[in-house]
């Protein structure tokens, strides 16, 4: 048992302590810490960081289940195999173990070696940004660059500012703008989406075309009288039997998760509704403009807008911190991502950039909302 | 009354081990000791040596910047020994009481000014229960403060019940405020839920405030932030409800009587109940302590670690004891269920069980980590200040950013909660206590 050999051993100048924050991480997540408090509250709550974090993962979950289930699903439709439920399951299971497999080790072997470093435990942060970033790639990207990106974004966004709580970006999402600019014929265009790589009989077909409903949206394929975008119904859009990340596509999925992180109060849902409220505003204003024939709701069932309203624009860390900041953090997420999907012609999605481009400037909103409060409580005084 | 105040945010810490308003045993302690410590900012002078006399209400220590603020023998007897620690440091000075305890004469008399109300602070070794906002020391006799606070009634975890501790001490509790108010105006806030019951409501000579609310409503600086913000440049000063009747007393009888009704609470305690006793009673005297139980002075958000063989301290009229937590819970944040851990988070299921108490333990329950959550420090501090603002620009040592963000309105003890909920386990009352003691050694 890893404590038994603590004394000596793993203590400064002990013969492993170089590896004594990996040591602990595991140790603590077995058991919880013995330490007991020395300053401050003698009592303590229950919760650690450990737990915020698996509350994420769990949230993930559902969007996670059904994207390995539309993976073989879009397979199937699309080269006509005919899979039953369970085959289309597996293959998406099997399709999306390696992602994780690479984004978990990867990740955390830069994290456990940071943290060696820094002589300090283990964040938990990556459990959450680990299970992120397969959920927001396509499913057939190359594990190399997945490698490339996670490596790039966990050591360059996430280590160099200090770890976790530190960041001023969410890692996640750098690694896929990471991928996303080095390697755009990876990641975008239509015949990325759908999964072809590890069926035998398709090894010789060449990819074909599937382009997400944004896209063809986007190049004006919009049915009014149906309300279909494409081939695409908007119910298939809202449960999520289209192509797209393995973790956008059902709206149903992510509002689990989003229920599950309202509930417990780990992600705000005051970012959650600002958000969907932004995206909702413009989507309305493009469409009585002119821009888009797309009733505005589509903007919300449609590419990895709510995937990023729920779990990547609510990250704590790199979100706004005060109340009222939430809430203009939120709105400017989800209006600027319409913005962008609306009125750039080379470029259909915007959920990505307009969360980096608000992470940036969330400490900027705070400055302001502070500054408004603390100067409005200066003037209550001098007149009281 | 118009006075109201309903403060929404906070929480009351679930935790067992109340005290039960009865007497359990009154102690006439052996030894007591007069701790320098108790009084933050304090550099002592010593009046007595090894040997000397001292009567209750005689004086055994000085302030050496202001040799006029005296510090006084709870009891009669012989000075034992004076304890010192690393570089000399005085640490305590034991007192072997007398079997028949006598009284130094201070002097019955209500004071008709300012000035004789300080001179008799000054004297009876009172003066160091007054506090000084900003900044939580010492108040300093050359000064006149905006206004006194006094907050009726504690909403800490087990916290003594005033109503019951002094609602027989009415008369003194009045001469007191009759005395503070040559000072200044006094303000007395008296918790809402039980004013129609609580003796205090009849109080004169002073204004009545009423509070409602969870902790930490009874922390006299979070009414003090509501009431009158206090800005940069004014001074608050306030006292403990339990000192407000030993000044009185003072006034009524001419005689120094520190004697009060102890709390002794906590999940560690094996009786809990109220025992009669003074400051700086052994801590073995007022009850017994098992083995690995740690002994807080105080309620167990701000309490003072004595040890088993330490002394109540001078403010202290609160012992809770708490299993020490060193055990190792197996996939403790794991678990789905953990029901005899608390949490105020929802990411746990206390909220199932809101009139649960639980058998709590000084384990830390996680290991320390960067800011990650913070909306929980604003949920548990009903102040209108942004508590990690404010953290921060302590860590950062940020005078101009701490006056910004309301350094002159809170002591450590108001942010006590942030302690508890933090998910990153930080010790937010130690930084803020690191930035006053920053904005202390600029501002002088």
């Amino acid at each position: 048992m890893a404590d038994e050999k603590k004394p000596g051993l793993l203590e400064k100048g002990g013969k492993l302590y170089w590896l004594h924050s990996s040591i602990d991480a595991f140790d603590t997540f077995l058991r919880v810490p013995g330490t007991v408090t020395f300053k401050g509250a003698h009592v303590r709550d229950g919760i650690d960081l450990k737990r915020v974090m698996i509350m994420v993962v769990i949230a993930l979950v559902p969007a996670a289940l059904f994207g390995m289930y539309n993976v073989g699903l879009q397979t199937s439709t699309l080269y006509g195999l005919d899979w039953g439920f369970w085959h289309m399951f597996w293959y998406g299971l099997l399709r999306m173990l390696p992602l994780f497999v690479v984004s978990y080790a990867v990740g955390l072997a830069i994290e456990f070696a940071s943290a060696q470093i820094r002589e300090e435990e283990v964040n938990e942060g990556y459990l959450v940004t680990g299970f992120l970033i397969p959920l927001i790639v396509p499913v057939d990207v190359p594990l190399w660059m997945l490698a490339l990106a996670t490596a790039f974004s966990v050591i360059f966004v996430k280590e160099v500012f200090g770890g976790t709580g530190m960041n001023i970006w969410n890692p996640a999402l750098v690694a896929r703008a990471f991928l996303f600019f080095s390697y755009p014929s990876s990641m975008s265009g239509s015949s990325v989406w759908v999964s072809k790589t590890w069926v035998p009989a398709l090894k010789d077909v060449d990819a074909v075309s599937a382009a997400t409903p944004l896209a063809i949206a986007h190049d004006g394929a919009f049915d009014a009288a149906t309300g279909a975008v494409g081939q695409y119904s908007f119910m298939d859009m809202f449960w999520g039997f289209i192509p797209g990340s393995t973790g956008e596509t059902s709206v149903i999925a992510i509002l689990l998760g989003a229920c599950l992180l309202v509930w417990t109060g780990v992600a705000s849902w005051k970012i959650m509704v600002s958000s969907l409220a932004g995206g909702l505003l413009v989507g309305w204003l493009g469409q009585i403009g002119g821009a888009t024939t797309l009733p505005c709701y589509y903007q919300l069932v449609m590419g990895g807008f709510l995937f990023g309203s729920v779990f990547m624009a609510t990250d704590p860390v790199t979100a706004a911190q005060t109340e009222t900041g939430k809430w203009i953090y939120g709105f400017l997420v989800g209006a600027l991502a319409v913005v962008v999907r609306l009125w750039n012609p080379g470029y259909m999605e915007g959920m990505m950039l307009a969360i980096l481009l608000m992470n940036t400037f969330a400490p900027l909103i705070d400055h302001c909302v502070v500054s408004v409060a603390t100067s409005r409580r200066a003037k209550k005084a001098q007149t009281a | 009354m118009s006075n109201n105040l309903d403060l929404k945010k906070g929480l009351d810490i679930p935790i067992k081990g109340v005290a039960a308003p009865e007497v359990i045993k009154s102690v006439s302690p052996d030894i007591v000791a007069v701790k320098p410590t108790d009084f933050a900012g304090l550099v002592p002078r010593l009046l007595v040596k090894e040997g000397d006399a001292v009567k209750a209400g005689s004086p055994v220590m000085a302030d050496k910047q202001r040799p006029e603020i005296l510090f006084t023998s709870p009891v009669s007897g012989k000075v034992e020994s004076i304890v010192r620690g690393q570089k000399r440091k005085l640490l305590a000075v034991l007192i072997k009481a007398d079997a028949k305890q006598e009284y130094a004469e201070l002097g019955a008399k209500a004071p008709a000014t300012a000035a004789e109300a300080k001179e008799l602070l000054l004297k009876s070794g009172l003066w160091g229960a007054l506090i000084q906002r900003p900044y939580g020391i010492m108040a300093k006799p050359e000064d006149t403060p905006k206004a006194i606070f006094v907050s009726s009634f504690s909403t800490a975890p087990l916290a003594a019940n005033t109503d019951f501790v002094l609602g027989d001490a009415l008369q003194d509790i009045q001469a007191g405020i009759d005395a503070l108010a040559k000072i200044a105006p006094v303000h007395v806030s008296i918790r809402k839920e039980t004013q129609s019951a609580s003796p205090f409501h009849k109080l004169e000579n002073a204004t009545l405030h009423t509070v409602s609310g969870k902790h930490p409503a009874g922390n006299v600086g979070v009414q003090i932030s509501h009431i009158a913000p206090i800005q940069k440049g004014e001074l608050v000063w306030t006292v403990s409800l339990l000192h407000l009747a030993a000044i009185g007393h003072v006034v009524n009888t001419g005689k120094l009587d520190l004697t009060r009704k102890v709390a002794v609470t906590g999940p560690g305690a094996t009786r809990t109940g109220y025992v009669v006793c003074l400051p700086g009673t052994p801590v073995k005297e007022i009850t017994p302590v098992p083995a690995d139980i740690r002994v807080v002075g105080g309620d167990v958000l701000t309490g003072e670690n004595l040890g088993a063989d330490g002394y109540l301290g001078f403010f202290q009229n609160q012992l809770t004891l708490l299993p020490e937590g060193h055990e190792r819970e197996w996939f403790g944040w794991a678990k789905p269920f953990r029901p005899n851990v608390h949490s105020s988070s929802w990411c746990y299921f206390s909220w199932l069980t809101p009139k649960k108490q639980y058998d709590m333990d000084t384990n830390l329950h996680g290991g320390p980590r960067a800011f990650v959550e913070t909306k929980c420090f604003e949920d548990v501090t009903p102040m209108d200040i942004f508590p990690i603002y404010l953290i921060k620009a302590c860590l950062a040592g940020d005078i101009e950013k701490m006056e910004k963000f309301g350094i002159y309105e809170v002591l450590p003890e108001d942010l006590a909660l942030c302690d508890y909920v933090d998910p990153s386990k930080n010790e937010i009352q130690a930084y803020i206590q690191k930035g006053i003691d920053l904005m202390i050694k600029e501002m002088a």
